[in-house]
Order: structure tokens, then sequence, then C-alpha cells
């Protein structure tokens, strides 16, 4: 127990260096926020919630928060998937960062840009909504940002709003030049009016490599009717921890649709947790991750169907080579109002290697009666009577592997709706892949 | 063009084929027929170099080539074709872009420019209307969703895009209504020709029928047991198979 508190002594240390002022309210949430994180402590195995994923690399680590956004050009952006968006709005450690950011001519009444500034400048819209969803009263990591996050991002669209393009927001870190590495604690706030329509894509990236620590909380808001097209792309260094959790509520009708690639990272936990809180809101979860080497990437969902006559709909999928391992948990609840629940998951995972494996768990909590809920998961390598097939009408060994492989990631990446963000990922993906295959192949 | 001698080969430790003798030249059309369990279809797969069929004996060279010496995609580069008696869904790969990747393996094997999309749309074209191969068959994924009959005509489709000089029909009959059958038999007939063999491995006299062959041959425990014509077939098709296990002589036993 003393070990314990010693190991977390760095990081109470941290949070009592809170960042102070500001309005009284968020003084209120930051306070409460590192009360929680103080009283629960890091999670360890025991936790049901993180029995597979072994974070004690972080908790034992020392990191700075990250202070002043380190000067960074254009050129840190062009790594980045998409960066070429019409409207980039750009966070460097922890900070809106103006000069990297550019915003076409939006609708009247959008807002964009640093949540910082929004606390005063929009106060009445972020005091309602900051802090609602996120669960920083039982998630250490999310009252550890709730304390910490000096910074991050603010979307508000008003009542029938809808955008024609799409708004990046990227999230970089960098090299800060500090003795120790450096963690950015990034916040994001959402707030979709009744009706409006948004396409939006939330991309991490650490494009100097090294070691890192990003924890990062997104909150969502889809008002009634709402369409929310949401990505998230985590590209970051395959050396930095990366912990993230996102928050949905859907309100009547709303459609709601958030899509995760994961490619980076070393440690990397992502939760997704949607509460279908009106009838007719729907809910598409869609994931697709690749490790490799040592890499671990645990994702987590939790659809909460609330209110009746909501589909929900999930797939994720994996690929796995080397000794990386994988976590998938899919919790669906449905609660006893909701009848009519449509709501299907589907979880796959392809592992490359024998030394690759994957934990995964669907986990469905029904408490109404008149409910459709399907689940289903298959972990494997390749089908070899397949590969047989394709090589008996001419092609490679090797051909029809990756003509397999492309097949079962372009399941995910065909869903990507805006068109230059699936070539940049497909990409991305590819070249990670056969990175990985050749690799395979020297062995 | 194809010759086996005293060809053996085991699947997963018990031996199926006890030495089989066949020459086939261009031209020629063979049924292999015979019971459930003789080793038609071991025998078809052995050819097509299935990692399960191992051959323990015995040789079968193609054009003078040791075919036993080549891996399937080789095999099926020199021009082999195995219609498979069950075709595999891949979920998630284009039909199409699955056809012309093989068409352009081929093609680069023979040393041929690979064809474009639009030249290999117009090939489609051609060859998907005796088969009635429609174009939603083409987009869909290989064989994903396919109905019994659409697999076996894409089987034969893919035979008539990639002109195989040895065809082996591995009881593309088994599972076809009498209209699929003869669809089937018309596109399997008009790939009839002086430089190309076709190998037709069946349970059923029926669809001798209509792809009618220049020599029958019967399978039974491992051995090619009897030998003939075309009639051979409407005999067995009459007698039954129990006259041949009980009453041949294997053929050099």
């Amino acid at each position: 127990m003393t070990q314990v508190v010693e190991k977390l002594q760095p990081w109470l240390a941290a949070i009592e260096r809170r960042p102070r002022g500001g309005p009284r309210w968020l003084q209120d949430l930051r306070d409460r926020g590192a009360a929680r994180f103080a009283a629960l402590g890091f999670p360890t195995a025991r936790d049901e919630e993180w029995r597979f994923t072994n974070i004690s690399p972080i908790a034992n680590a020392e990191f700075l928060p990250a202070t002043e956004a380190a000067p960074v050009t254009d050129h840190s952006l062009a790594g980045v998937v998409y960066s070429d968006a019409p409207n980039r709005i750009v966070v460097v450690n922890g900070r809106f960062a103006p000069q990297l950011s550019r915003v076409s001519a939006l609708p009247t009444g959008v807002r964009v840009g640093s949540l910082a500034a929004a606390v005063t400048e929009h106060a009445d819209v972020v005091s309602r909504y900051l802090g609602q969803l996120a669960e920083f009263g039982t998630k250490a990591f999310t009252a550890l940002n709730t304390a910490l996050a000096v910074d991050g991002l603010y979307v508000h669209i008003p009542d029938g709003v809808v955008l024609d393009e799409p708004l990046h927001l990227v999230f970089l870190t960098t090299k800060s030049g500090a003795t120790l590495p450096i963690m950015s604690n990034v916040r994001t706030l959402v707030v979709g009016g009744n009706r409006c329509q948004v396409r939006m894509v939330e991309t991490y990236v650490g494009p100097d490599g090294g070691r890192y620590f990003t924890n990062a909380v997104t909150e969502l808001f889809a008002g009634e009717g709402a369409v929310i097209d949401h990505y998230k792309v985590q590209q970051e260094s395959l050396d930095a921890y990366h912990v993230a959790s996102m928050h949905v509520h859907a309100a009547r009708s709303a459609n709601v649709s958030s899509q995760s690639f994961s490619l980076g990272g070393k440690i990397v936990r992502n939760d997704v947790v949607a509460l279908l809180d009106g009838e007719g809101a729907k809910c598409t979860l869609n994931g697709l991750y690749l490790a490799d080497g040592e890499r671990l990437v645990d994702n987590h969902t939790a659809i909460d169907h609330a209110k009746a006559h909501c589909p929900s709909h999930e797939i994720y999928k994996g690929i796995l080579g080397g000794k990386a391992r994988a976590v998938f948990n899919g919790k669906i609840v449905v609660r006893q109002d909701a009848q009519k629940t449509d709501a299907k998951q589907t979880n796959r995972a392809l592992l490359l290697s024998d030394d690759a494996s994957i934990n995964t768990k669907p986990q469905l909590e029904i408490f109404a009666d008149d409910v459709k809920c399907t689940h289903g998961a298959a972990i494997g390598q390749l089908d070899d009577d397949a590969i047989f097939y394709l090589r008996a009408r001419g092609l490679t060994y090797f051909e029809a592997r990756d003509m397999m492989i492309h097949a079962f990631a372009g399941d995910i990446l065909d869903r990507v709706m805006i068109e230059p963000l699936r070539v940049a990922l497909e990409g991305e993906l590819y070249a990670q892949l056969a990175k990985d295959l050749a690799e395979i192949d020297a062995a | 063009m194809l010759d086996i001698k005293n060809l053996q080969v085991t699947v997963e430790g018990k031996q199926i084929l006890k030495g089989i003798n066949l020459h086939v030249n261009a031209g020629e059309v063979h049924a292999i027929m015979g019971p459930n369990g003789s080793g038609k279809s071991t025998l078809a797969r052995a050819l097509a170099g299935h990692p399960q069929y191992e051959v323990t004996g015995g040789e079968a060279t193609f054009d003078g080539k040791d075919l036993l010496d080549l891996d399937p995609d080789e095999r099926a580069r020199e021009g082999v074709f195995m219609a498979f008696q069950y075709p595999v869904e891949i979920a998630g790969v284009n039909n199409a872009y699955f056809l012309k990747a093989a068409l352009n393996a081929k093609r680069r094997h023979q040393g041929l420019p690979e064809l474009d999309a639009m030249e290999f749309m117009q090939l489609i074209k051609e060859r998907s209307k005796l088969l009635d191969i429609d174009q939603s068959m083409l987009s869909r994924a290989v064989n994903e969703g396919f109905s019994g009959g659409e697999k076996k005509r894409n089987e034969i489709f893919q035979m008539a895009l990639l002109e195989p000089r040895l065809a082996i029909l591995d009881e593309t009959d088994s599972g076809l209504d009498i209209d699929a059958l003869k669809l089937v038999a018309s596109g399997v007939n008009a790939m009839r020709g002086p430089d190309r063999a076709i190998i037709v491995v069946t349970h059923y006299q029926r669809l001798l029928d209509y792809i009618v062959p220049d020599y029958v041959h019967v399978l039974s425990g491992g051995r090619i047991v009897k030998s003939g014509g075309k009639e051979l077939a409407l005999e067995l098709e009459k007698k039954g198979y129990g006259w041949i296990e009980t009453g041949a002589q294997p053929v050099g036993a």
C-alpha cells in the first residue's frame, strides 16, 4: 500500500499544481477531478475494467504536464493524415495553436476553437455541458484529465445548421526539450444542436516520435435529430501511451456514428461510451486497429440503450502481428424502458503471428423483454482454404494473403464517408501492414 | 499433355490413391467416375496442389514438367485449372478485382501485357454471356452469398477467362438443377478445343449427357479399375458401381 502511494506521489504533486483561475464552476470541476483521482489512484489488474491491460508503465513513470506549446511549423503536420482538410483546428501539447489552424467560412453561430477561450467567451454553453458526461467520479484517467486539462477544443453547432465541410481536430505532441517525457491532458467538447449536421475527425499524432502520454477526454452531445459523423484517428508515436475516453449523449432521433482507427501507440486504451437517451436515437461504433511488436491496444465500448426504438451497430476489427496484444470489451446495456432495441455487435481479430493475442468479451445487460441483441466474435488466422483457392487461380501466397488482409481491413475503411480521409487512412494502414508482413516473411 | 504414373496420395495419414496411371492428350475429354470415397476428388485436388493432399509416391508431368514440384499458384499460371467442388467464399474480396488479379498474374507469367480495367471489362462482358453471369455477381465478394448454382457457374466463368490448357472439373455437377447443369455444360463445351484437355470428375452419368467424354475411367479403392469409351458411363448408369467393385480386376494390380 505504501508503495502504491509512493508511486502515486508525483501524480498527486502534479494535481496539486493543477491549473487555477477561471470561473468558479471550472475551478470546482477541477477540484472534484483532483479529489477523485487522489481517492481512486490508478486502476490495477484487479479492476475488472483493466484486467488485461497493465498500465503500470504509465503509472510508474513520471511525466511533465506540458506547459507552453513548443513552436511548431506546418512541416510537423506533413505526416498527419488528412492534414489538408479545409477546416483544420490544431492543438499542440495540450494547447490550441491558432497559427496552425485554419477554418473556412463557417455558417453563422458555429464556433470552433480553443476550449480555454470558450470557457469565458461561451460560458453559458460550456458550463452547462463540460464534465456532464465524462465519468470522472469513477474513472481515474478521466479524473486526472478533469483536474489537469489546460485547454482543448470546443465545437458548437447551433440548431439546424448543416456543415458541408468536415472539421479536422488535430492533437499534436512534439518533442518539448523537457527532461521528462510530457503528458498532454486534452479535452474536447462538442455540442451539436437539434437537427444539426456535422462530420468531424479527431487525430492524435506524435510526429517527432518518442515516449509521451496523451490523456484525452471527449464529450459529444447530439441534440434531437442531429446527425454527427465522428472519426478518431490514433496515430501516436510507437513509444507513446494513449488513454482516451469519448462520451456521447444522443437525444431523440439523433444519429451518431463514431469510427476509431488505431494505428500507433505503445499502450493504447480507448473507451467509447454512448448513451442513447431519446427514442429513435441511433448509434454506430466501428473500429479498426493495427498493432505489432509488443504493443497493446485495448478498446472498451459501452452503449447504453436508455430509451425505446434505438438501433446500435458496432463492428470492431483488429490485425495483430508480432507479440502484440489486444483487448476488446463491448458492453451493451438495454434498460427496462428501452423496448424495441436493435443492437448488433461484431468483433473480429486477425492474428498474423502465433505470439499475438486478444482477449475479447461481449457484455450484454438486458432488462427489457422486447429487444433484438446479437453479438459475435471471431478470432483467428487467415483461412487456409481461401488462401488455397486464390493460389489455385494463380496468385502467389503473398498476393493471396495481402488480398485477404486488405479485404479484412477494407470492410471498415469503406465505411469512412470522408473520401480524402479514407484514402489517407488506407495509405497509412497498408504501409504499416506491408512493413509488418515484410518482417514476418523475413523471419 | 498430362502423364500420371503410379500416383499415390495420402490425406491426413490415410492413403487414398494407391497407384493411379492416366495419360491425357491435348484435345481430349476424360471422365473420372466412381463411387463415393473412391478417390476421385482426391485425384483432382492433388493435381491442383492442395496442401492437405500429400503425394507419397509416383509422378505427374504436365507438358513434360514435373507438376508435383510446382506450388499450386505455379501450376495455375502454367495452365492447370481446377473447378472446385466447394468454391470458397472469400469475404471482402471483390469478385471482379480477384478475377483481374488472377488473369493478370497468368498474363505476366506468359510474358503478355496486363489488361487494364477497360480491356478487362470488355473481356468479362464477352465471356459472361455464355454462363449467364450478371453484373451483380461480379461486384459481390468472391462466392459470398452465391447460390450453389451461381458458385459453379462462377467456377466455369473463371475457367473461360483464364483459358487453362488443362481443366479439371471436380464434381461441378453436384447440386445443380437441370437448367444450371445445361448452362455449365455449354460453358465447358465452348472451351473444348484441340489445345485443351478436360478432366471431368463426376459421380453421376447425367453430366456426361451434356459433356460427352472421349474416355471414361472408373476409380475404385484408389485405383483406376476400368477404362473405356463414353459407353462405359451408360453402362455404369444402368448397372451401378457394384459390378465394377466386385467383378473387375484392378488395372495394373
